[in-house]
């Protein structure tokens, strides 16, 4: 067993954290406080090939593993992780096309997804659905070579500003089987948007309603088969999963670098607040967690890249305990840095606010119990 | 027209340095190394001059331990088409250097050799000027631009007055400054391409040069660390202080 990174995976990395702190960190701040989706710096970094990281080189992926993503997606979040995040999103629609869609779809959808003159979005969750989303009401009613659609997808990262979306709606029976994935794209008539939410973080990137009213898409635009979309979803999500854990450890190992400079400068009590081995203690613990999550994480990677049976469940054990890790070590560093890390003066409270959503989304860290819990008590 | 590039395998710029314990050198243990940036603009200058037209191949050289692969790997990843390796484990300096790349030169025939003009290490910047020495030929320093015309090259100097160009005959070694072209980022897909581009591995002892180091490193020490200021209350303490305690007046 060898830990250590591969050469490439160093030359991956290298790229990823120019990029971030060159082209990203700079920004955040903006970005954040002026809700700005950054369309020059994402194709900026599609061009780089962070565009379609694990997507195959065939459409203009860059071919490489999930263990390469989550190194890849752990850097870009240093620089900033609402960004990086809606990054990690759109990878996971252009996957879900690479590995389910036909060479039709691939060809048609692929090069503009992996370059990002097009911006996809992946629409699970329903105002009346999220945890359970095999409840899905939304409805694709086949009439000739088309699919009418109606209903509403909720919490949608990208809508409006996206061109691509990769829907999950009921074509069957109630429950999982009954769900197939299709294509809309974004001028289809009936399609249109909800108000921007206002949200608490992730203001990088826009979140809203999609709304489906009589639209009618192409059968030409349904992924693998009928029936096969919940599993698709699922499919992607286990990659999803790794890629916003990666994030929370990102923007963890800034906050916690950070500190660890901040409290060799700041002084109380007439020496620097390092010389205290209570909040020497606290930075030895916030390594050793951020360092466990991140073995766990790569560990997950790994196995969703080799198709292993237990991929799913480990993906969702790294998801959970990333992203728990990741907001508490960005916590801990709040406090570290006492009154200045609740001002906007220092990023820490922004990183707050954009690892804390990583608990809530892609499936609840109660949800990511329920997955685990679910394999160990199988048999 | 083929242009070599010479790349070194150095600290990192962002890693903060640390003298080693016995004072013998920094540590370079576990400390992140990559490619002197002067050198990453060299190669963007070459991949400009080949995407433009003016150049027909890049070949990257570095000198130093196995590890220095990468280094020449982030330049194949980067543009250039093949690497050559020369293997050393030693400490060698500029004039050393400037032998082997002599050889090099009189191999691979370039018309055009461009060095970063000092290494950040240890910014000795003499290697690109011994090397134009000893091949005779023009060269072209501390570029901030550069223009090809018909068998010359048109250099705009930094030098301490502002900037200076000069008309050099080619073939010309150029040694490059920081302003002249800001490197671009090798892309995934690119770094995974560079993979398959050829580096020839040599040793450095099969050059005949004398690789001996001439200077001796007597010692290393950290700079010494800034001291606390202290606040004066008037324009008469400040001037009693520079003239009895600082004594610079
Ligand atoms: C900023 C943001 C962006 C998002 N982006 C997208 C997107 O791009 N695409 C998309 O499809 N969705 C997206 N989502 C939706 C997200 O995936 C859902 O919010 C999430 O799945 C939870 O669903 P819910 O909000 O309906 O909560 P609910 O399912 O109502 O859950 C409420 C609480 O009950 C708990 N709970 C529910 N069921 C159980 C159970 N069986 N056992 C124990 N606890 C349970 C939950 O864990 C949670 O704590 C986004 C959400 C946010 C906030």
């Amino acid at each position: 067993m060898d830990f250590s990174l591969s050469e490439d995976q160093r030359a991956f990395q290298d790229l990823a954290a120019d990029f971030a702190s060159n082209a990203m960190e700079p920004h955040a701040r903006d970005w954040d406080e002026n809700s700005i989706f950054p369309v020059e710096t994402l194709r900026e970094a599609a061009s780089l090939g962070f565009g379609g990281i694990y997507v195959s080189d065939e459409f203009g992926g860059s071919g490489l593993s999930r263990l390469d993503a989550a190194i890849i997606f752990e850097e870009l979040a240093k620089g900033c992780t609402s960004t990086a995040a809606y990054i990690s999103i759109h990878n996971m629609a252009a996957w879900m096309i690479d590995h389910f869609g036909n060479s039709d779809q691939r060809s048609r959808w692929l090069p503009d997804l992996c370059s990002m003159q097009k911006f996809a979005c992946y629409c699970l969750t329903e105002p009346g659905s999220g945890s359970d989303a095999a409840a899905l009401a939304t409805q694709a009613a086949k009439n000739g070579d088309h699919y009418v659609l109606n209903g509403t997808k909720a919490f949608i990262s990208g809508a409006e500003k996206g061109d691509v979306y990769v829907v999950m709606v009921r074509t069957g029976e109630q429950g999982a089987k009954g769900i197939s994935c299709i294509v809309v794209e974004k001028d289809t008539p009936g399609l249109s948007f909800g108000a921007q939410e206002h949200k608490m973080g992730w203001k990088s990137q826009p979140t809203a309603q999609v709304i489906f009213d009589d639209c009618k898409v192409p059968v030409a635009n349904l992924i693998g088969n009928e029936g096969q979309g919940f599993a698709i979803a699922m499919s992607g999500i286990d990659g999803g999963r790794l890629n916003i854990g990666a994030c929370s450890l990102g923007a963890a190992q800034t906050c916690l670098d950070r500190s660890i400079s901040y409290m060799k400068d700041r002084k109380q009590f007439g020496k620097p607040i390092a010389a205290f081995q209570a909040l020497q203690f606290r930075i030895a613990d916030m390594a050793t967690d951020l360092e466990a999550a991140r073995l766990l994480l790569h560990q997950a990677a790994q196995m969703v890249t080799d198709k292993l049976p237990g991929a799913t469940k480990h993906a969702a054990m790294a998801k959970r305990y990333a992203t728990d890790v990741g907001f508490s070590v960005v916590n801990d560093a709040l406090q570290l840095h006492g009154g200045y890390g609740y001002l906007r003066d220092y990023p820490i409270e922004r990183f707050l606010r954009d690892v804390r959503v990583h608990q809530i989304l892609e499936g609840t860290n109660e949800i990511m119990r329920v997955i685990i819990a679910r394999e160990i008590f199988k048999d | 027209m083929k242009i070599l590039v010479p790349v070194k395998r150095v600290i990192d710029f962002n890693v903060k340095v640390r003298v080693k314990s016995d004072g013998s050198g920094v540590e370079l243990a576990n400390v992140k190394m990559s490619m002197n940036p002067f050198d990453e603009i060299s190669i963007e200058e070459a991949i400009r001059l080949k995407e433009s037209g003016k150049a027909t191949e890049i070949v990257v050289v570095s000198i130093g331990p196995q590890q220095a692969q990468e280094t020449l790997r982030t330049g194949l990843a980067m543009g250039a088409d093949r690497g050559i390796l020369i293997k050393t484990d030693q400490t060698i300096e500029p004039l050393a250097v400037a032998k082997i790349l002599k050889a090099v030169v009189e191999e691979e025939k370039p018309e055009l050799v461009i060095l970063g003009k000092q290494a950040i290490d240890d910014d000795c910047n003499q290697t690109g000027q011994m090397l134009s020495a000893m091949l005779g030929w023009s060269q072209g320093t501390f570029a901030s631009n550069i223009d090809v015309g018909e068998g010359t090259l048109d250099v705009t100097r930094e030098v301490d007055g502002g900037l200076e160009t000069v008309q050099i005959k080619l073939p010309a070694i150029v040694t490059t400054d920081l302003r002249l072209n800001e490197p671009r980022y090798a892309s995934l897909p690119n770094i995974m391409k560079a993979k398959r581009k050829p580096i020839d591995v040599k040793l450095a002892e099969d050059f005949g040069v004398d690789l001996t180091p001439r200077l001796t490193v007597l010692g290393t020490v950290e700079p010494p660390v800034r001291k606390a200021g202290v606040i004066v209350n008037s324009v008469k303490e400040l001037v009693s202080k520079l003239r009895d305690e600082a004594g610079v007046l």
